[in-house]
């Protein structure tokens, strides 16, 4: 009798063709390490409001642990709508252009499912997070790169969009304040980028959510832009602003003409966000304004430490306006960014993310978090300052003289 | 209604919770973290200095860890005020004593909240009895020992866990 060869049908080719994140071999390689040191870490230290915690936890005593709307908690919802009016002047209805999700990440998944067709395509400024453009793929579109650069502060002109795009255009991706940048998008350039939006019929996707960590100027909703209300999906969320990453809550606000196709997909995936998440951030708009204020100036003097560290170690580095990232640029010292983020991490046990991880334009730049203690960005420091100093053949003072 | 305040980020006073937070704080690293010139750090503290908005620089001590016994007791007193001095004089009779840590007047059932350290328990029982019972004016007193120190001046005395967060993520 012949043996049967068992197999199993091919996996679908957009999963089999899923490049993993350039961030994954990094954190292998660290996770095993003692001594690790990491300016890697894409979310807060602080821990979670207490007073948020304990909503939580209150929630659940009370047994309060069932599915909610699709679209969410209407407390939530209200509190949601009456945040982003009184900060940006933008108002969303409750009722049906705000839909509660499990984090951005499903916002973002939801937009591009909620536009796309098979071939459409969606500009995306990059550097950017890392699962802009795989949200793009997975939803049929296609996802078409630009290039920000150092020069223009990481920001992305009307012209540069433009240029860029094609017939097949549908939509641009904005993500700013900027993971990995911290690079913030001035005013007079949205509204360039919005004009252009309205004239080639777009829609705009806009991640908000390190709006909060705006540190020279406040933050510019995407929204507010005059013309663009009608056409953008803003997304936004708990995990940076308050500390809630794991708690895996965001929101998406857009006109109800995009927001309710956009909750019936949620309805059918994800049905609703988990109630004692929504219970917490609750707690959150209400009552956490101050414990925000307290980390956004903890995050505001480190950015200013780590900065002017970085450069008076020879790694040449622009303020950033927002999020918890500095981004300096590693091109003095001849090495590409992967082998200077992987021999840091070998050589003195500090986790950096390489540039490239984040897309076109990372080239020659390193990410590094500052969503770390002082203390700690203190000790990254001195070691990055010795490594730095090793790879050039003198010291510092050598140089100086 | 979610209250704002429309611009963020920036504290009246950055140098003054930094050196709040830390006494140790050096003008150099607080030039770093406010990005102002170190020049203008140091002349702020010494304006704060000189016009007594730093009074002095302390440290924080977790003295349990050192193994000494030191008791601390706080103490509430009802007072009988005293015609145009109020509670002052006793107040003032009370913070003389090296033993006392910290005066308070209060609202609610007492008048005065007093902080006293001593070796242990019968020294600080001792002091109240004979030193602050007997003071003319002193009504009666509450005394409550501490037993154990969780959280003083915004600073946990019991372990706090480890960053457990993942050490790369996006």
């Amino acid at each position: 009798m012949k043996e049967e060869k068992k197999t199993t049908p091919p996996l679908a080719k957009l999963a089999r063709e899923l490049a993993p994140s350039g961030i994954r071999r990094f954190f292998d390689i660290a996770a095993s390490m003692q001594d690790v040191i990491s300016l890697g870490v894409g979310e807060p230290d602080f821990v979670t409001p207490w007073a948020v915690r304990e909503a939580a936890i209150y929630s659940l005593e009370r047994g309060q642990t069932t599915y909610t709307s699709n679209y969410g908690l209407i407390e939530l919802r209200k509190l949601i709508s009456e945040h982003l009016q009184e900060r940006y002047s933008v108002n969303y209805r409750p009722d049906d252009e705000i839909l509660v999700t499990v984090g951005v990440s499903e916002g973002m998944d939801l937009a591009m499912r909620t536009i796309l067709d098979p071939g459409d395509e969606v500009l995306v400024p990059e550097p950017c997070y890392v699962s802009y453009k795989p949200c793009v793929t997975l939803a049929g579109g296609i996802a078409v790169g630009i290039a920000t650069s150092a020069e223009n502060d990481f920001c992305v002109s009307a012209s540069q969009l433009q240029a860029a795009s094609t017939s097949k255009t549908k939509a641009i991706l904005l993500g700013f304040p900027s993971n990995p940048t911290g690079a913030t998008m001035p005013r007079a350039a949205l509204e360039e980028i919005v004009k252009l939006a309205v004239a080639s019929n777009w829609f705009i996707i806009s991640d908000e959510i390190y709006d909060r960590l705006s540190y020279d100027e406040m933050h510019n909703c995407v929204s507010s832009i005059p013309g663009a209300f009608e056409r953008t999906i803003l997304l936004n969320g708990f995990s940076k602003a308050y500390a809630m990453t794991g708690w895996r809550l965001g929101y998406v606000c857009a006109p109800e003409a995009i927001l309710t196709p956009m909750m019936r997909i949620h309805s059918y995936t994800m049905l609703c966000a988990p109630i004692t998440s929504q219970k917490g951030a609750i707690e959150a708009l209400r009552s956490c304004e101050s414990a925000v204020q307290d980390m956004i100036s903890q995050y505001n003097r480190r950015r200013k430490f780590i900065v002017a560290g970085l450069n008076k170690i020879g790694l040449q580095c622009h303020l950033p306006k927002g999020a918890f990232y500095a981004f300096p640029s590693i091109a003095s010292t001849g090495l590409t960014c992967e082998e200077f983020a992987e021999r840091l991490l070998f050589e003195e046990h500090v986790a950096v993310v390489p540039g490239t991880a984040f897309g076109m334009g990372g080239e020659n730049h390193i990410r590094c978090s500052y969503a770390t203690s002082l203390e700690k960005i203190e000790t990254a420091l001195i070691r990055m300052g010795r490594f730095v100093e090793r790879l050039s053949g003198k010291s510092l003072v050598e140089q100086s003289r | 209604m979610v209250n704002y305040r429309v611009m963020p980020n920036e504290k009246p006073d950055e140098i003054l919770s930094i050196l709040a937070a830390d006494a140790r704080t050096t003008p150099e690293r607080i030039a770093d973290l406010t990005g102002s010139p170190v020049d203008v750090v140091v002349a702020a503290i010494i304006d704060y200095e000189k016009r007594g908005v730093i009074k002095r620089y302390k440290t924080i001590i977790d003295w349990e860890k050192t193994g000494q016994e030191r008791m601390f007791a706080f103490i509430d007193v009802k007072v009988q005020p005293a015609r145009d001095v109020g509670f002052d004089n006793v107040a003032k009779r009370i913070y003389r004593f090296p033993e006392v840590q910290s005066v308070w007047l209060v609202s609610g059932g007492s008048d005065l909240r007093v902080v006293v350290h001593g070796g242990n328990i019968r020294e600080l029982g001792r002091f109240v009895a004979e030193k602050l019972a007997t003071i003319d004016g002193v009504i009666a007193t509450d005394t409550h020992f501490l037993l154990r120190r969780y959280k003083e001046d915004n600073d946990i005395f019991v372990d706090l866990e480890d960053d457990e967060r993942l050490v790369v993520t996006p």
